[in-house]
């Protein structure tokens, strides 16, 4: 599932730190590398997780590629999440709803 | 500081409207646990048999397999029938149990009328994965608040 991802990439300090400067806004790889002390190629593949993620997205303008947050990718277990309990609640009324004589079957 | 960088995003928030007394929600939501829970959602590898909250604070909610193992979810947080519910869901990113993970779950009981119960969860989830806890050293303040905006913004 989607979400797994999302949070396996986000467990890695250094991908995190990535991550936040992206929330400054659209970043070019270099523009990145500028700010943390991570190589430029460190950074290429870290957004390359993060973007196989669903946590970011990229063009290219001219000669670089532009990297911005994918706000899709973060709220992916939210999602499933919220279609769980409405299965959940949904199964719940069901049972709360049947007639009592099958209060106590236990199947 | 102590404090640990957390992930936060929006709760999830659901309202159903059952057609029971509020006493005979409760009952069914708890007692009942394992009639009613989803069988196809469980964390343990062995195919899940029932489901079991345990009626008191500091309880237990498990599952049980079809091999008689248990596989323990959480804790039992706020016991207030007919009322109210909170439980701790150790639940990480992996589908695993984890006890460093915090995410809760509130359920409200609430009588319509003596016949009707409107049932409100709240679910709060504030350290999606053990990974992202265990290895957080950087604590940048805004993390977790704008990490939260962010997400409702997104589910928006």
């Amino acid at each position: 599932m989607a979400y797994k991802t999302a949070f396996t990439a986000l467990a890695d300090p250094t991908r995190r730190e990535v991550f936040e400067q992206l929330r400054k806004g659209p970043s070019s790889v270099g523009e990145i590398a500028r700010h943390l002390p991570v190589s430029r190629p460190a950074v290429s593949q870290h957004l390359k997780v993060l973007k196989e993620a669903g946590l970011v997205q990229d063009e290219p303008k001219g000669t670089a590629r532009i990297y911005r947050i994918d706000p899709k990718g973060l709220a992916a277990i939210r999602a499933w999440l919220d279609r769980f309990w409405d299965d959940a609640l949904e199964t719940f009324k069901a049972e709360a709803e049947k007639p009592r004589s099958t209060d106590k079957e236990n199947p | 500081m102590s404090e640990q960088p957390k992930i936060k995003v929006a709760p999830v928030r659901k309202s159903i409207e059952v057609r029971v007394p509020q006493a005979r929600a409760f009952d069914v939501f708890t007692a009942g646990f394992g009639r009613w829970w989803p069988k196809t959602h469980h964390v343990a590898a062995v195919d899940m048999k029932d489901a079991v909250i345990e009626p008191r604070v500091g309880g237990r909610w498990y599952e049980v397999g079809e091999d008689g193992s248990q596989c323990e979810w959480g804790r039992v947080l706020a016991w207030e029938p007919p009322a109210h519910l909170r439980l701790s869901w150790h639940l990480n990113g992996k589908f695993q149990y984890d006890n460093d993970v915090e995410s809760e779950v509130d359920i409200y009981f609430i009588a319509e009328n003596a016949n009707v119960t409107r049932v409100e969860l709240e679910h709060r989830i504030m350290a999606p994965d053990a990974e992202a806890l265990r290895a957080g050293v950087d604590s940048s303040g805004g993390w977790s608040v704008l990490l939260e905006s962010f997400a409702k913004e997104a589910a928006a």
